[in-house]
């Protein structure tokens, strides 16, 4: 699905992204974690389209996509949620996603009759918000929402673009701590259902492994280790660069 | 002939810096596009203008001259007032309101000047009778005009040297920077926002005081400064001081030269330049 | 449920204007008139403003293209002074002219979207003023009775034509303006306007083109507002240039606000609230602009979400204090 040879990127003197490789099969679920700085959200929006990478090449269904616009990446079906959350504020949920719909079924030139006519896209709206355990909050704009719903929001928009390999940068930040599992098992579900290859972003050690097909571990721009969650949590190096336990 | 085309482009350009400059200032360090800065303007000339007319028998010539400065000092005054009262109220507000709140302020003043000064002409031209014409290189040329473009040198000279060497200055331009960062390091964003309005509101007022020696104070007067200091600042660039210098004198030059070859053409001339910059550089010449 | 409600009280309010000219007399008549012509500006507008989230602080120049087609007619082309013609006429120059203005325009946001749109209105109230030979300058032109579907109006006054045919005339046209801004607000059209102004940065992201739908919105809303100044013309009898200025513009916005933007009948009430209360106070002090002003600030101060909007958040705490 998405393969990534030999890219990186410096900002002046520093090098965030040093010679990265890194392959994602479709349906796999893979975690970065590092620390802060290690290059991760950089890699992120090369791949995402966000920033030119120096050199090397991303390759997403056997196109290439390094130089691509953001827009054709999501034309072609990479989807990205963000840090900060960006939804429609003064739209309800249903509209979220709904909209998001419209634009990927080209059908924003619509102009005379009332959306709520259109309602094969509106039943599939629904049904999207029902796949994230949304439905009873579709009528509630962004500002009615919890951190946590209005994450599961983000991401229920990158679906609903049909994407089939989605970006998650730190899904569970700024979610209350108790409902972190909660997220993240409606947004999971949800992308297993479909089959959809995902990179989450995450600093949390619990969610990575309770979620992830494959971890991936960066350092200052390398990829220091790469395996199963079980395999990376024994791991020597990890342990001591990540957590700073020594022995 | 051309000597006094340049010599009026000049004349033009510095009253429209002085007004655009003002702008400037509030719209850098406070965001905000005030629509009544061209009302402020209007209270410069009519008070300046009432004060000539009331002293002018019975001062000494310099007081004449002195008295333009009334003109700044009432719309600095009036600028405190409307920062203290409006402006206040629109800093959470998105921008819809704030052109709003400002515009409706430019209605209430446009009419405050007709209670206080009436609906008739003030002419004080004295300042302007009294300096004579000096010959410039083979042209009469009214002293007046270079007074003005004297005063205007050292009121721009000045707002460089306060903005890039007094503390002050320094504290506005970081406001004008980056908002955030500045309250982070401490700097009381009140008390500099007003005295950027106030600022802002004399540089307005001044130019209006300045032009009335040469051509009556007139309700309405403040109009078509405003939408000219508009165009200044969308082509010289938001919140740039050197832009508005630069816009002053682009606009100065199209509008004097534009009238004197073929009056027709010399507003749409100027949408004209302007509109070609906009298309090369959308954020204006020296626009973030 | 809620919509059929909203259908057939549109429906019954249409069937009560039916009957306003017996109610009212002419004076009044006219008044509402203007607020009909207002309120359809309003809506144009408002498609701009609330619903895509720029705020044109140079709409009078639409409104002035819609009149002053129909002056330039009657001075020019007196042979096609008729309601069939000059309203598609006005119709397309305001569609020429919001293309035009509207490219210019899209390409920037915020303040700089209302300067420039501020100043375009501005260059055009210029044109409008110093090419007189054109187009009678500060006398403005004269807007005498036009023939509708070739039944004259000759040797009639405009009040009794106001009164008769054109307010039938009028009130249709206003009432299918509403349902079309209805259909446009309320479509896949309408909820991308409402994405791009809620977050033009992820609506960008879900593959809106968000310049170009601007631009739709704006030539949408230039149409609708130039239809509103043709209309007003024949009630005015009488187009000059300063229907262009800004301060007029400003008045748009200000009816806008009056109503609420945030709400689909918001302008609609705004207007008209405007066209009385300006006259009010025009006809009892001679500082109409300054209590125009105070009422502006006071409402933009206590009432952000304009009339409208305040009754719709009364309304909505009754509800929730019903249910609890």
């Amino acid at each position: 699905m998405l393969i990534v040879k030999n890219l990186t990127k410096r900002f002046g003197g520093f090098t965030a992204v040093d010679d990265v490789n890194l392959e994602i099969k479709e349906g796999e679920i893979i975690s970065i974690i590092g620390t802060n700085g290690a290059g991760k959200t950089t890699l992120v929006n090369m791949i995402s389209g966000y920033l030119k990478p120096d050199s090397g090449t991303i390759l997403f269904s056997d196109k290439d996509i390094t130089y691509a616009s953001p827009y054709i990446r999501i034309k072609l079906g990479v989807g990205r949620s963000f840090q900060l959350i960006q939804l429609f504020e003064n739209s309800t949920a249903l509209d979220n996603v709904r909209t998001a719909l419209f634009s990927k079924y080209g059908m924003i030139r619509r102009g005379l009759l009332p959306a709520d006519r259109y309602t094969s896209v509106t039943e599939e709206a629904t049904k999207i918000l029902k796949t994230f355990n949304m439905l009873d909050k579709k009528n509630l704009t962004p500002k009615a929402l919890s951190e946590g719903d209005m994450k599961i929001l983000d991401v229920a928009i990158a679906f609903a673009l049909k994407s089939r390999l989605l970006l998650l940068d730190e899904p569970t930040s700024g979610v209350a701590t108790q409902d972190k599992f909660k997220v993240m098992d409606s947004i999971v579900s949800a992308i297993r259902k479909e089959g959809i290859s995902t990179l989450i972003i995450e600093h949390d050690m619990d969610i990575v492994s309770g979620y992830s097909d494959r971890v991936i571990v960066m350092h200052e721009g390398k990829i220091l280790a790469e395996g199963k969650p079980d395999e990376i949590m024994e791991n020597r190096e990890v342990k001591a660069t990540l957590f700073g336990i020594v022995g | 002939m051309w000597v006094i085309y340049t010599l009026n482009a000049l004349y033009f350009a510095a009253l429209l810096f002085l007004t655009s400059l003002g702008l400037n200032i509030i719209l850098g360090v406070m965001g905000i596009l005030n629509l009544a800065h061209g009302s402020l303007y209007a209270i410069g000339a009519f008070m300046a203008a009432w004060t000539i007319i009331h002293i002018v028998t019975k001062a000494p010539v310099f007081f004449l001259y002195v008295s333009l400065l009334s003109g700044l000092v009432l719309a600095g005054v009036v600028g405190f007032l409307m920062e203290k009262s409006l402006i206040r109220a629109m800093y959470k507000r998105t921008l819809e309101y704030q052109l709003l709140l400002t515009f409706g302020a430019l209605l209430l003043l446009e009419d405050v000047i007709k209670m206080i000064w009436g609906g008739q002409a003030y002419y004080a031209s004295a300042p302007f009778d009294l300096l004579g014409k000096v010959d410039v290189f083979g042209n009469v040329y009214p002293i007046y005009f270079l007074f003005v473009m004297f005063i205007t040198f050292l009121a721009g000279l000045f707002i460089w040297f306060f903005m890039g060497r007094t503390k002050l200055g320094i504290m506005l331009r970081a406001i004008s920077l980056d908002r955030e960062m500045a309250t982070g390091l401490g700097l009381d964003i009140g008390r500099l926002s007003t005295f950027a309005f106030v600022l802002g509101s004399g540089l307005a007022g001044l130019a209006g005081a300045l032009v009335v020696p040469t051509t009556p104070a007139l309700l309405g007067i403040g109009m078509e400064p405003l939408i000219l200091a508009f165009i200044v600042v969308v082509v010289g660039g938001l919140g740039s001081l050197k832009g508005a210098l630069v816009g002053a004198l682009l606009v100065g030059f199209t509008r004097s030269f534009g009238i004197a070859i073929f009056p027709e053409i010399e507003l749409p001339l100027l949408f004209l330049i302007a509109g070609i910059i906009l298309v090369v550089k959308p954020q204006g010449l020296f626009g973030r | 449920m809620i919509k059929n409600q909203r259908w057939i009280a549109y429906a019954v309010i249409f069937i009560i204007l039916l009957f306003v000219p017996r109610l009212l007399s002419i004076h009044d008549l006219m008044l509402f008139e203007y607020g009909l012509t207002f309120a359809i500006v309003g809506l144009g507008f408002n498609l701009l403003l609330g619903y895509t989230g720029l705020l044109s602080f140079g709409h009078g120049a639409y409104f002035a293209v819609g009149a002053y087609t129909v002056g330039m007619i009657a001075k020019y082309l007196p042979g096609a002074y008729s309601l069939e013609i000059l309203i598609p006429a006005a119709l397309f120059f305001s569609l020429i002219l919001s293309i035009i203005f509207g490219f210019l325009c899209v390409r920037h946001t915020k303040i700089f979207f209302s300067i420039l749109t501020l100043s375009l209105s501005m260059l055009l109230f210029a044109l409008l003023f110093k090419l007189y030979h054109l187009t009678g300058g500060s006398d403005g032109l004269r807007v005498p009775l036009p023939t509708l579907l070739g039944i004259s109006f000759k040797g009639i006054r405009r009040p009794e034509f106001l009164s008769g045919t054109y307010y039938y005339f009028l009130l249709v046209l206003f009432a299918v303006s509403c349902v079309i801004m209805r259909g446009i607000v309320s479509s896949p059209f309408g909820k991308a306007l409402q994405a791009i102004r809620d977050n033009e940065v992820r609506a960008e992201l879900i593959g809106i083109r968000v310049r170009r739908y601007r631009l739709y919105a704006f030539i949408i809303s230039g149409l609708f507002v130039g239809l509103g100044g043709a209309l007003w013309s024949f009630v005015n009898g009488h187009v000059t240039a300063d229907l262009s200025h800004w301060v007029f513009s400003g008045e748009i916005v200000y009816m806008t606000l009056l109503g609420g933007f945030g709400i689909f009948e918001g302008p609609i009430i705004g207007a008209i609230l405007f066209t009385y209360l300006k006259l009010y106070a025009m006809g009892n002090t001679q500082y109409w602009m300054f209590v125009i002003g105070a009422t502006l600030i006071v409402l933009v101060l206590l009432l952000p979400n304009g009339i409208a909007g305040a009754f719709a958040s009364l309304g909505a705490k009754l509800m929730r204090k019903k249910s609890v």
